[in-house]
């Protein structure tokens, strides 16, 4: 019986892992709804593929309790367990053609010989593999094994999907084509799904929520807009997309200052005054053009990126990017060398307490 | 599902529950598994060695003498000049194999002579054989009645010099493995850099060539010492009156019965090879990594001035081995050598030699076969649950140094050691002394470590979550370990079964003690009847193994090449 959509699928619950005496995991919590796609994201070493193994009972946490549909699965040995998992390597069985992998958990009273065969049949086509089923995974491309690894977890309708790196192998192409095909596959099904990615733009991409991790422990969890938009810690605002970032002190009237730059920041406005803070903006917040009202600004180079330039802007001693329109930056004449002024909303202005 | 998550899991600060993990039916069978493989290594290995360190503080009445066994031990000049002929021999030998066996694997790895395989081939023919057949061998054409007697003037073969040769000939296979290993791990790019810098041939052969190869030249040299010194049957057969440590432990025990004293010889052999040991490890552990993935290979471009030199040096040192195997083989088959070299099959009715007749050959296939057999499985089976079986418990760090120990230990103490042990009136498992059993049990923990080498070899190269897929498709991980990854391995399986085949088949030193009335080795009686003056007979002996391991070997490459075909077929594109 499918869980309903929007009811909680998987419950963390204070989670913790150790490995000998280093803590991999703290006191980690979180709720997947079912049917919801979530990405653990973080920097490597931040716990992310821990969490799931301990999710998968590959390496059982060591504390707090795992809850999977009701039940509690903390301690259970991988066997005993509802999931289909896909790795960055694959690890499809070389010696196996695609269907013998799709099909190598299908097995036992539920799947006699004819449903079995109709099941991996179905499977295949649904990753479009369809004139590939006698192949051997070397004789096919990484994208296409990822599929066949992909239709192999999802053979036996499992509750929760686990995606362990699942683009990480592949070339930038395939990988923006693959993202967006698993995640269409995934609204299809209505598969509950976790994926850990360091890539932060494939984990906004195809989301519905992020945990954010750092040391062993969750640092944010939100919408993709959330994350980006509305990053709690300065580390999620430095993870999760680009920045400029400083150092800078709170001064009275939501001002703060950065080596005698003073920006006006709303988030500062209710910090005590004399307040040490991390500043970071969006290099897509800071607007440069003749109109702009604000302080001057010297450009000290330009990356062409295609739609957008990358400008390097001293401003005093600060350095902060900026990204303009081609379009804009042709037409308004900027170039290395030139004095502009500088425009940054208020209200993109990120300001966090600096660290301990 | 609703009251489960309406309960409050935990106070929200309160202490956090510990998880109580349940071992899966997989992870109890390896763990099992573990008990066994250590147990088993206990009773074979560890125990009995134990064993021979305790007795080699006895005295006659099993009474604790402390270092006395050490003390007349060393104030016996005969036992300690033995140590001193044992060191020279084994430099000697090294210093006469490494180089060439150096030259002969460059040429194979790092030139364009033609004829590569066929050379590689006859390169390991001496491993096929039993060691004492270079020595018989040897001892027709320089013997007393030896064909080339007047080469030598008025020197004598049975001595030092016989047996560095035939040291010679049965350590070159062994030292051109290692170096042709290091030769083939060459980065094609750094040799690029040099030529680009304009470094001439001998800087490059100076500064990239031999660094290179360092450690496999270390390994290489350590190797051969360690054969040399551990080798029971050359200096038996033609060592004549030069003593070295390895006979002297059959004369204590085989000829004095004094057991303790042959415990103290045996406890100085395992020195230089313990030693060596951790030598050879170190070395080892400073290769690896010397090649990344990225590593581009070398592939050599004729040039006639290194190539024309390295291919007489081939061809001089093959017909060297070939020679020596020929000899050996035709000296079988003469009738009265030197006198009467009509050709005849007469010395291979082994029943007019020696009681066994041609029993004992058969006794060596069934005890090979066997040691084969389980050898490779419980190998195989050990290295899988040590690789992707569990990781922790206080187990599998015991287990794996007891793994490590075999290749330190000569084959004459494991089996000096196994009578002390096996002989033990306290002991349970005494109704194995004199079977085959004991042979098998010994042949199969003395060549432990290299098949067990292998194994680990072949299963690392496999995916590492082969297992995790398995368990989170729910299907056992005996049904992977069967359907996956002993077909992916079945190379190296097949490499496994003939070298424990040829290694029982061809030992003397692991054997020499423990044979029974009914079950002795073929190898053994090579010893006998040579000892029993019939070299004819002990040659011909010797051929007949080297036959039984050629036509294995053979196989091997034939159902290797079936098997390719019929379970590799993923590897092709």
């Amino acid at each position: 019986m499918p869980p309903q959509p929007g009811t909680p699928y998987l419950v963390v619950e204070r989670v913790g892992k150790m490995f000998g005496d280093f803590v991999a995991l703290e006191d980690v919590s979180l709720t997947i709804d079912a049917g919801e796609f979530v990405s653990f994201v973080g920097p490597s070493g931040c716990g992310k593929t821990t969490l799931l193994r301990a999710i998968a009972g590959l390496d059982p946490a060591t504390s707090g309790r795992i809850i999977q549909a009701g039940k509690d699965i903390t301690g259970l040995p991988t066997t005993q367990r509802d999931f289909g998992i896909v790795f960055q390597s694959y690890a499809l069985f070389p010696n196996m053609t695609v269907e013998e992998n799709i099909g190598y958990g299908l097995r036992g009273p539920l799947w006699p010989a004819a449903r079995r065969k109709q099941r991996v049949a179905e499977l295949i086509g649904l990753i479009g593999l369809g004139e590939h089923a006698k192949k051997y995974p070397a004789q096919m491309s990484g994208g296409q094994q990822q599929r066949v690894a992909l239709a192999r977890a999802l053979a036996s309708e499992p509750g929760l999907l686990l995606l362990d790196e699942p683009l990480s192998a592949l070339d930038a192409i395939v990988r923006l084509h693959l993202r967006s095909e698993i995640r269409a596959l995934q609204r299809r099904l209505g598969v509950t799904t976790i994926m850990v990615t360091h890539d932060q733009e494939e984990a906004l991409s195809v989301s519905d929520r992020l945990v954010v991790m750092s040391k062993g422990r969750i640092e944010q969890i939100g919408t993709p807009e959330e994350i980006y938009r509305a990053p709690r810690t300065a580390f999620v605002a430095n993870f999760i997309g680009r920045s400029s970032a400083f150092d800078a002190v709170v001064q009275p009237g939501g001002l703060v200052d950065a080596k005698g730059v003073r920006l006006e920041a709303a988030s500062a406005r209710t910090m005590t005054q004399g307040t040490a803070v991390r500043v970071l903006i969006r290099p897509e917040d800071v607007d440069v053009a003749a109109g702009v009202h604000g302080p001057q600004a010297l450009v000290a180079s330009i990356e062409y990126l295609g739609p957008v330039c990358r400008l390097s802007l001293d401003l005093g001693s600060l350095a902060l990017t900026a990204d303009i329109p081609s379009d804009r930056v042709h037409r308004d004449g900027l170039a290395e060398g030139s004095s502009v002024p500088v425009g940054i909303p208020p209200e993109r202005v990120m300001v966090f307490p600096a660290d301990g | 599902m609703a009251d489960t998550l309406a309960a409050p899991l935990a106070p929200r600060l309160g202490p956090i529950p510990p998880v109580r993990i349940v071992a899966s039916a997989d992870e109890k069978r390896m763990r099992i598994g573990l008990w066994l493989a250590t147990l088993f290594l206990l009773c074979a290995l560890v125990l009995p060695l134990a064993m021979l360190f305790l007795r080699s503080f006895e005295g006659h009445d099993g009474e604790f003498v402390w270092l006395a066994n050490y003390v007349s031990y060393v104030t016996t000049p005969a036992l300690l000049s033995s140590i001193w002929n044992s060191v020279w021999t084994a430099a000697i030998t090294a210093i006469i194999v490494v180089p060439t066996a150096f030259a002969f694997a460059y040429a194979i790895m790092r030139s364009c002579i033609p004829g590569k395989p066929l050379l590689r081939a006859i390169a390991l023919v001496p491993v096929l054989a039993p060691s004492l057949l270079p020595a018989l061998a040897l001892i027709y054409l320089f013997g007393n009645q030896g064909m080339l007697r007047w080469l030598l003037g008025g020197g004598s073969i049975y001595g030092p010099g016989g047996i560095v040769t035939a040291q010679v000939f049965y350590t070159f296979p062994h030292a051109f493995l290692i170096l042709s290993v290091a030769l083939g791990m060459a980065d094609a790019r750094l040799y690029e850099a040099a030529e680009v810098l304009k470094a001439s041939r001998s800087r490059i052969l100076r500064t990239v060539t031999l660094p290179g190869a360092r450690f496999g030249l270390v390994s290489a040299s350590v190797v051969v010492f360690t054969l040399v010194v551990t080798d029971f049957g050359i200096p038996k057969v033609i060592g004549g009156s030069f003593n070295v440590l390895a006979t002297d432990v059959y004369k204590q025990v085989v000829g004095l019965h004094n057991f303790n004293m042959g415990a103290v010889v045996g406890v100085v052999l395992l020195l230089p090879a313990v030693g060596a040991f951790l030598l050879e490890r170190w070395a080892q552990g400073k290769q690896s990594g010397s090649l990344t993935g990225r590593a581009v290979p070398y592939v050599p471009k004729p040039r006639a001035r290194r190539d024309v030199p390295l291919l007489v040096l081939c061809a001089i040192v093959a017909g060297l081995l070939l020679g020596i195997v020929g000899v050996a083989i035709w000296g079988s088959l003469i009738k009265f050598w030197p006198y009467n070299l009509s050709l005849t099959w007469a010395n291979y009715d082994f029943a007019r030699f020696d009681g066994s007749g041609w029993s004992s050959f058969w006794v060596s296939v069934r005890m090979a076969t066997w040691t084969a057999v389980f050898g490779t499985t419980v190998v195989f089976v050990v290295a899988y649950i040590l690789e992707r079986g569990p990781k922790q418990g206080p187990l599998i760090g015991i287990l794996r140094f007891f793994i490590t120990i075999p290749l330190a230990v000569p084959g004459l103490v494991l089996g000096l050691a196994y009578i002390l042990f096996f002989n033990d009136p306290l002991n349970p498992l005494t109704f194995l002394y004199g079977t085959l059993g004991i042979l098998v049990l010994n042949s199969m923990t003395h060549f432990y470590t290299v098949c067990h080498l292998t194994a680990k070899t072949a299963i690392r190269q496999l995916d590492p979550e082969f297992e995790a897929v398995t368990a989170s498709l729910r299907v056992p991980i005996w049904r992977t370990f069967l359907r996956v990854t002993v077909p992916i391995c079945l190379p190296a399986i097949l490499d496994i079964l003939v070298y424990l085949f040829v290694n029982a088949m061809t030992t003397v030193s692991a054997v020499i003690f423990l044979y029974g009335p009914d079950t002795k080795p073929a190898s053994v009686a090579v010893v006998q009847m040579d000892e029993a003056g019939q070299a004819s007979a002990a040659a011909a002996m010797a051929v007949t193994i080297l036959a039984a391991t050629t036509m294995l070997k053979l196989c091997q490459v034939g159902v290797g090449g079936l098997v390719d075909r019929r379970t590799q077929a993923w590897r092709r594109r």
